[in-house]
């Protein structure tokens, strides 16, 4: 696990660093929007992982809920929050792409707004992880808050593009040139490996909170007998 | 069948029965959702017009705060004196009490609207008799779906620490195709539907209600476990 970690890791960063340097200086700004259009080597990917991540999080409530095994809701905590950090990531580069685009920090997009209440979501997952004592019972309603949430996002996602219907559909890979979308797909790659590399060093940290927790327990209630 | 009926009526007539015999909270409700509408028309302004514009909308905020109040009362009482324990440990199908205590949440909150409507009919001056028949269907599938979800979290968030915050951190977020759902409907039949947008809301209404009816009603056993 240890080695495994370590080489993850080290790849991440790699591939981390050529993604960003072939995104910053060696791909051609595109024409229209100048410099700002790099945004989307960032951008892209993490809300691609976002997406990802919160799906993570549904199988491995499901898989909880059938076999009430602990590490399945060990996986589907650490994705979570994994994934809000993504989330949070792929607004506020949102933000900075739409300020000199659109010319506002924040419009009514349908994406945009989507993302919004999916991040507020799991940010009540996560909320519910916290405020649960009993590790059994964590499991079982942040399993049940995962499931029913990401059952609602695409229903979230249609109410909003019909209230708003000025959305602007995304750019098939068709109408991109073929060095942009290398790019874009390299940095997919990356964020990729380290969305992998987060969610195992997170799940080894939960493996351990959750020890921790144990013994606590333990020991709070020998002392409670003595 | 005619079982699983059975108690979802016994749940529902007990509930109602101590909301008839006490009548407080629903005196209390009622005026909280009239205050609600009172302090809109000051964060408004005075302007008839723009109330009238927005009026579908405030309309539905109040009935969602007014809501979670009512909500999170769902279980309280059943917790005081080990009732919820009680229904629990009962032999036979738990989505009965999940069902009764929808149905009764769903008859609350219709009676209040019974009040809310009007109330915002004088104070927005809008023409709701006119409308009364489109306008009650609307208000039957919102409150529906509000209910559903409702309902169902509660019983999740009465476990939780810091349950009347875990609540709405919870329903909100999951509750936005309701309400725009609701919001957009009710606008279109006090200011008229010139593009024929309202079957739409219908029918994200009706989908948002089946689809997790049928979800929540499934996974409730696994909220109530112990």
């Amino acid at each position: 696990m240890g080695k495994t970690q370590k080489i993850l890791g080290f790849l991440a960063l790699l591939l981390f660093i050529i993604g960003s340097v072939v995104g910053l200086f060696i791909v051609r700004a595109d024409a229209a929007m100048g410099d700002v259009q790099r945004l989307m080597y960032v951008h892209v990917p993490a809300a691609w992982l976002a997406m990802l991540a919160f799906f993570i999080v549904f199988i491995m409530s499901v898989l909880y809920l059938v076999q009430r095994n602990p590490r399945w809701d060990l996986i589907a905590a650490s994705s979570a929050e994994v994934g809000v950090l993504f989330t949070a990531l792929t607004l506020a580069l949102g933000s900075l792409w739409g300020k000199p685009t659109w010319g506002v920090w924040w419009t009514w997009e349908p994406r945009l707004t989507t993302t919004a209440v999916m991040l507020m979501i799991y940010i009540g997952y996560l909320a519910v992880r916290s405020f649960a004592d009993d590790p059994d019972k964590r499991a079982r309603w942040s399993a049940i808050v995962g499931i029913v949430g990401f059952i609602d996002v695409p229903i979230v996602y249609l109410s909003v593009y019909w209230w708003r219907t000025l959305h602007q559909p995304p750019s098939s890979p068709r109408s991109v040139a073929p060095e942009i979308l290398f790019a874009l797909l390299l940095n997919l790659l990356a964020f990729t490996v380290v969305y992998v590399y987060l969610l195992m060093r997170r799940y080894r940290l939960a493996v351990n909170e959750r020890e921790l927790e144990r013994i606590v327990a333990h020991h709070t209630r020998q002392i409670s007998h003595d | 069948m005619s079982e699983f009926l059975r108690r979802t009526r016994a749940i529902v007539w007990k509930d109602l029965l101590i909301e008839v015999r006490t009548k407080q909270s629903f005196t209390a409700m009622a005026f909280f959702a009239a205050l609600v509408l009172f302090i809109f028309s000051f964060a408004m302004g005075a302007d008839v017009r723009l109330l009238q514009a927005t009026g579908g909308g405030l309309i539905w905020i109040g009935i969602a705060f007014t809501g979670i109040l009512s909500l999170s009362r769902t279980y309280q009482s059943e917790e005081l004196a080990g009732g919820l324990e009680g229904l629990r440990i009962l032999p036979g199908e738990q989505r009965a009490i999940y069902i009764g205590k929808l149905m009764g949440n769903l008859a609350l909150l219709l009676t209040l609207e019974l009040f809310l409507f009007p109330i915002a009919g004088i104070l927005f001056q809008l023409e709701l008799w006119r409308v009364a028949a489109p306008l009650a269907g609307v208000a039957l599938l919102g409150t529906l779906g509000f209910s559903i979800i409702g309902t169902f979290y509660a019983a999740l968030a009465v476990h939780v620490r810091a349950r009347e915050l875990m609540l709405p951190l919870l329903l909100f977020p999951a509750l936005v195709p309701v309400l725009l759902g609701a919001v957009n409907a009710t606008t279109l039949i006090l200011t008229g539907d010139p593009d024929g947008a309202m079957s739409s809301w219908i029918r994200l209404l009706v989908a948002f209600d089946v689809i997790f009816l049928v979800v929540c009603t499934w996974i409730f056993p696994l909220v109530l476990e112990e």
